[in-house]
């Protein structure tokens, strides 16, 4: 008990003796969530990504690296619906951080201020990795991005009031420029509208909602189970009955299983950065749609 | 279908004029021509107008209908009415419930009824359970936040033998702030690496011949832990517990104060984007009163003694994990050892007489396991245990009571098959020198699955 005493009476000495960091601590559960509190919060937020576009944010393990950053976060910025189930509760309960747990306003779920879709009508392990709350991908359509960003502006403002008015200014100026950028970016993606494509996971469906593409067939066999050969050989047989143009995939996914299918489908296969820093084009939010856009565009060529 | 009918009719009455017009004189007929031919001009202008109004007549309906579409496509696509709020349902506030079943085949080629790990006093459960087939513990979990400052659950574990046991029974704050955190009721000890980890999540169907043989396989305690977070970019964490200590290598006891008390602290971090790392220094006391144990004496007799005094233990733990770029998906490794040290000093009860004396003992073990995932759902894993009798005196009882010089070493490799994270089908083999001169080969042959709630699993 006395060596107890003594650590953490050393431990504190050590806290005391660090600079006072003045910004608000935000963690981001996605890459897209900590682009965008830096696009709103400029220098008054110090952002912390908890994974990267390379990792599946469905299966992050509790590190202990990320206990010790949700400790000192003022702000979590995350999907929410469920995609965070198998590692954010455990990080919650470990962190001993009283603001960021759910219901309060240091709990920012990103999902809750968007429509969702594929919002399943059957809850069944049977039909593997289901979200009840619907599909959680929804950072590839900008609209979302665009929502969202009134919500966490209005969050960022809420949890650190005094540099609300800075807050403000900031979302105004990104929305406007986010506005014109999504102009360009239907314009530049209307060639592509009614194309049919291939999917590996089911990552994209705010992606096809926005663009008007045509998801003709899934290569994983149920939400989050790898695909299978078999299943591959019905994806085959299936595309050579109802053809897509391309089979796309997010940047964090294995590439076998859709490389496998594009070269006997014979059409391409397309690596989406899925969020930023999923390829190396994709610095921000608006480099990342920039380059899903070109991507789509050279595959379609 | 308009312009064609005027097209035809036009058509009809140019061929029908000149053929009625036959007998006319050439005036006449130069007239009629005339006629016609103004009719014709006529008729083709009419044609024209009427051709050119319908084509803007259809494209004016088709621009009005794809306008249509957009706004429906825009409609559905920008709905961004707040999402209907859940149904009003107490049923809603339902607690997550979590059901682990698991059943096991076993082949022993030793009798399983005299496992032992020579040199070491037992206690809790240790063995390689029965032989064939049986069901091992089912897991019953209902967990849930209890309001903004508690979440709280309790786990039961059903055996095969059809007893029941509350294996946690907890409340813990969530509403604190500066990384504290307390614990209350019934929980796995936070000592060590694996001792708080549910057994559904060990990688191996046991777990290790040190938990065994220290901990009496896992240590759970009636009591309060606190922990507290450092505000550091490392990960640093300190933890108490006072407790009943009524579980090995404690024992039950009348008495108004705790039975057991626990200090650790762990460290962990990330090395770049591909290793993580945790480890940790724990120290264990516990005051057991006449903590009864079986055992054979010199002459043979098997006998029931007690032990009575002080156990100090002290665990050094790690754990290194690799996952490519960080996503352990697809492959990842994971390395982990312990290392314990026990010292128990008071007095031990020999039952034939009896007779009392003191005793003391240095004793110490360790394992070293790693679990490769080298395909998506396969993984395969090595342990190998290792214990060391070490210094054991009885006093007077040296007389009646062996003293082993003996080391206990066990391997044991594991092939597990994951259809999904909810499923899991497990081989091992292992070789178990626990006995002294005595080898016993164990397969076993395992599924473990998990339904309804599932919690996230701890690093």
């Amino acid at each position: 008990m006395k060596m107890l005493v003594k650590v953490l009476t050393i431990l504190l000495l050590i806290g005391g003796t660090l600079p006072a960091r003045a910004a608000l601590n935000v963690l981001a559960c996605e890459p897209e969530w900590g682009a965008l509190a830096r696009e709103l919060g400029g220098d008054k937020v110090s952002v912390s990504d908890a994974t990267t576009a390379l990792q599946d944010p469905h299966r992050i393990q509790a590190r202990p690296s990320l206990i010790a950053r949700a400790r000192s976060a003022d702000l979590l910025a995350c999907t929410g619906s469920e995609l965070e189930i198998g590692w954010l509760p455990i990080l919650l309960r470990q962190s001993g951080n009283d603001k960021i747990q759910p219901g309060k306003p240091g709990n920012f779920e990103a999902a809750s201020f968007v429509q969702k879709l594929e919002v399943p009508t059957r809850l069944d392990r049977a039909e593997g990795d289901v979200h009840p709350g619907g599909n959680p991908h929804i950072q590839t359509d900008p609209r979302n991005i665009a929502r969202v960003a009134d919500a966490l502006a209005r969050r960022l403002a809420e949890v650190d009031a005094g540099n609300a008015a800075y807050y403000q200014a900031r979302h105004k100026a990104f929305s406007e420029r986010w506005n014109a950028a999504m102009q360009r970016w239907e314009k530049q993606a209307a060639p592509l509208r009614g194309m049919a494509i291939a999917v590996q996971h089911k990552g994209f469906p705010y992606l096809e909602n926005w663009l008007g593409l045509h998801e003709v067939a899934t290569l994983e066999p149920k939400p989050g189970v790898e695909p299978s050969s078999s299943h591959l050989g019905e994806v085959l047989a299936l595309l050579q009955r109802q053809p897509a143009k391309m089979v796309i995939r997010a940047a964090y996914n294995d590439g076998r299983a859709s490389e496998w299918l594009a070269e006997r489908a014979k059409i391409p296969a397309v690596v989406l950065p899925f969020t930023v820093g999923g390829t190396d084009q994709a610095k921000d939010l608006f480099s990342l749609f920039d380059d899903t856009v070109q991507r789509l565009l050279d595959a379609a060529k | 279908m308009l312009k064609h009918t005027l097209l035809a009719s036009g058509i009809a009455m140019m061929l029908g004029q000149p053929l009625s017009a036959a007998a006319a004189d050439n005036a006449e007929l130069r007239q009629i021509r005339d006629e016609i031919q103004q009719m014709k001009e006529s008729y083709e202008a009419r044609i024209q107008a009427l051709e050119a109004r319908l084509k803007q007549a259809e494209s004016a309906a088709g621009e009005a209908q794809s306008m249509a579409r957009k706004a429906d496509e825009k409609a559905d696509q920008v709905a961004t009415a707040p999402q209907p709020a859940a149904p009003s349902n107490p049923n809603a506030f339902n607690p997550e419930i979590s059901l682990i079943l698991s059943g096991i085949y076993a082949n022993l080629s030793k009798d399983p009824a005299d496992y032992r790990i020579t040199g070491f006093m037992p206690g809790g459960e240790i063995g390689p359970g029965s032989r064939g087939l049986s069901l091992t513990e089912s897991e019953l979990g209902v967990y849930a936040n209890i309001d903004p400052n508690f979440y709280g659950g309790l786990n039961f574990a059903l055996a095969s033998d059809n007893t029941t046991s509350v294996e946690e029974a907890f409340v813990q704050t969530i509403g604190l702030s500066q990384g504290l955190s307390v614990k209350a009721g019934r929980f796995f000890s936070g000592i060590g690496y694996l001792n708080a980890q549910h057994a559904h999540t060990w990688d191996f169907v046991d777990n290790p011949l040190a938990y065994q043989a220290f901990l009496g396989t896992q240590l759970g305690e009636d009591g309060v832990q606190v922990k507290w977070l450092a505000p550091t970019e490392t990960f640093v964490e300190m933890g108490a517990e006072i407790g009943r200590g009524k579980n090995f290598p404690g024992s039950n006891r009348d008495k108004n104060g705790a039975g057991a008390g626990a200090i650790f602290a762990h460290a962990g971090g990330d090395v770049g984007t591909s290793h993580s790392w945790r480890a940790g220094l724990s120290y264990l006391r516990t005051s057991p009163q006449n903590r009864q144990y079986a055992d054979t004496d010199l002459a043979g007799t098997a006998i029931t003694n007690a032990f009575n005094g002080t156990s100090k233990l002290w665990i050094a733990d790690f754990v290194w994990k690799w996952a490519p770029l960080g996503n352990p998906v697809y492959s990842n490794f994971k390395l982990q050892g312990e290392y314990f040290r026990r010292t128990e000093d008071g007095s031990v009860t020999y039952a034939v007489g009896p007779v009392t004396d003191a005793y003391a003992s240095t004793q110490s073990g360790a394992y070293l396991q790693g679990i490769y995932q080298f395909l998506p759902r396969w993984r395969v894993g090595l342990r190998r245990d290792q214990l060391d009798a070490g210094s054991v005196d009885y006093g007077l009882n040296n007389v009646h009571l062996a003293r082993p010089a003996y080391e206990p070493s066990k391997n044991s490799l594991m092939f597990d098959y994951n259809p999904s994270e909810f499923s899991r089908i497990r081989l091992q083999m292992a070789q178990d020198k626990s006995r002294q001169g005595v080898t016993d080969n164990q397969l076993f042959l395992q599924y473990q699955m998990s339904l309804g709630a599932h919690g996230a699993h701890l690093f």
